[in-house]
């Protein structure tokens, strides 16, 4: 009898968390179309200058074609291919940084104020030097992708080093353990949580440093369209661009979620 | 034959803005084979001592031998476990126990053979595949003590092994590694806040002062205490007459009365 009642009361709170859900999904949707739907009333019928601010069903229409004629996924596929390198260059490196701070405090202290300037620039008003460095192309455009997130991975990641719990290290060096078998035993992979969590921030970070990477040299990829769109005035190129990019990002922001959760799983149990 | 000593040992903890003298001038030895427990106030330098011998620091000044050789220069196994398990929690158990031979090296099939017995020794065979956070309190403390024990150490240090432990736990623990010690036939060093354990697991009780720490009395364990099981000791007929007498020690201690004219004492 009390089992029975334990479920009812269960699946009356699974209930209402169905309907919440249900709720949310409704205004959510709801939201949506009354964005396109306003945004394409408000265009066609000359309340904005559909010439600056284009309308939905043109973004489509274009989006269709380009995608019909394949021409956007040239765009596209070379967008991704800097923005996932510059992305994992972007990590890489960090840690690889981060991990040389860690093995000379002296070396930290010296990088010390550098790492300070360097993290409090924007990054991306380094890219005219990037660009005059490593010539107009795509390896510019990564670098910019990478660049971005670098510094900022290597000081999270230093500082979660710092933090590792020193009695890890003491229980390695009563083995009689090196400071490289500390590392390796101890600190790297007490951090692994802190170094996935960093990936989030960073692909998000990389499609900025691509796309502005774009603005300034290619001749190709999304942050190109948006460029050119602007420069013959063909908004409705513009937005058509900017809504693959949302699509895109959204997508690979939601893989490295799921990536971060496999490695949790996998490395960190 | 005193086979670890430390003679005028001092230690400082500095930092930009101040220093701690955390060790003034101890000196003792301890025989091969020897149980000796260090008691004190906290913060006296209890795991100081044991870092120094563990080697995980370098003592200011004064000198560690083992064997009569500078213990740096030494190869003799030291096994050190910390006043909590520290068992790295993204490894499972047999992985733990295994970080030892892994730095040294010696992973064999024996090896895999002695965790087997060890595992077995400490009643909990058939962990190896779990993580330390699917174990108790208790549980983890004895894999620690493995992981401790296989790099087949001479010298055991062992950081207040069993304070976080219920009474009844704590008693157990203490027979089953008192006899693992004997068996083994380690020289052991135990730190502990508690004199009952002190005294029913050692040969000898090294009681210490605090600010700065120094050795303020040692004590020899009677034979007959020395040969009764830990388990058994708390109802030893003389048990409660050294308990009383050696308390004395550490209550005048603790309320800070001793002007330090004990220290010729021995
Ligand atoms: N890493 C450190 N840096 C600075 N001071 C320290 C450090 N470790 C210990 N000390 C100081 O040295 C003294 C001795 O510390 P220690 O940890 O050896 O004491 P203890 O006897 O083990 O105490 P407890 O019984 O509380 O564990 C204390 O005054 C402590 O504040
Ligand atoms: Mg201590």
């Amino acid at each position: 009898m009390k089992e029975t009642i334990d479920q009812i009361l269960y699946s009356k709170y699974k209930r209402q968390i169905k309907k919440e859900k249900k709720i949310v999904t409704i205004w959510q949707v709801a939201l949506f179309l009354l964005f396109i739907g306003s945004w394409e009333l408000l265009s066609s019928s000359r309340l904005i200058d559909p010439l600056l601010f284009s309308s939905p069903s043109k973004v489509i229409t274009l989006i269709y074609t380009k995608l019909g004629d394949g021409s956007i996924i040239g765009h596209l596929s070379i967008t991704l291919f800097e923005t996932i390198i510059g992305f994992l260059l972007g990590t890489i490196f960090g840690i690889i940084l981060a991990s040389t701070l860690w093995s000379s405090k002296r070396v930290a202290n010296i990088a010390d104020p550098y790492l300070v300037i360097l993290n409090a620039m924007p990054k991306v008003a380094l890219g005219p030097i990037i660009i005059v460095a490593l010539g107009p192309g795509y390896v510019s455009i990564i670098m910019m992708g990478a660049i971005i997130s670098v510094i900022i991975t290597a000081l999270v990641v230093y500082s979660a080093f710092n933090e590792v719990d020193p009695n890890y290290e003491r229980v390695l060096l009563s083995f009689g353990a090196s400071r490289w078998q500390c590392f390796k035993e101890a600190v790297f992979p007490a951090t692994l949580p802190t170094m996935i969590s960093t990936l989030k921030v960073n692909v998000g970070l990389s499609w900025v440093g691509v796309i502005v990477g774009e603005f300034l040299v290619s001749k190709k990829g999304l942050g190109y369209l948006i460029i050119y769109g602007f420069q013959v005035f063909d908004f409705t190129l513009v937005m058509s661009s900017l809504v693959i990019i949302a699509i895109f990002a959204a997508i690979m922001y939601k893989l490295v979620e799921k990536l971060e959760r496999w490695l949790i799983k996998h490395t960190v149990s | 034959m005193s086979f670890l000593s430390l003679e005028q040992v001092s230690h400082y903890y500095y930092s930009p803005t101040s220093y701690t003298k955390a060790l003034e001038n101890i000196s003792f030895s301890i025989a091969d084979g020897e149980f000796v427990s260090i008691i004190g106030p906290s913060g006296c330098g209890k795991s100081t001592i044991l870092s120094l011998i563990a080697r995980i620091m370098e003592q200011t000044e004064g000198h560690i031998y083992v064997d009569g050789e500078n213990i740096n220069d030494s190869s003799v196994q030291i096994g050190y476990m910390l006043q909590q398990d520290y068992l790295f929690p993204w490894r499972t158990i047999i992985d733990n126990i295994l970080l030892g031979p892994k730095i040294n090296d010696t992973i064999s099939e024996e090896t895999h053979q002695q965790i087997k017995q060890l595992l077995d020794d400490v009643h909990l065979p058939g962990t190896e595949q779990q993580y330390p956070d699917e174990l108790s309190g208790g549980m983890r403390q004895r894999i620690a003590l493995v992981r401790t024990l296989i790099t087949n150490p001479n010298i055991l240090l062992l950081d207040e092994p069993f304070s976080a432990l219920d009474y009844v736990t704590k008693l157990k623990l203490e027979n089953i590694v008192s006899e693992m010690i004997k068996r083994y036939n380690k020289t052991a060093v135990l730190v502990t806040h508690d004199l009952g354990e002190a005294i029913s697991m050692s040969d000898r009780i090294i009681l210490m002062d605090a600010k700065p720490g120094r050795v303020a009395e040692i004590f020899d364990i009677p034979e007959s205490i020395r040969q009764t099981e830990p388990f058994y000791v708390r109802r030893h007929e003389e048990y409660q007459q050294l308990f009383d007498h050696i308390w004395q020690y550490v209550s005048e201690d603790t309320v800070g009365e001793r002007n330090h004219n004990h220290e010729g004492d021995n």
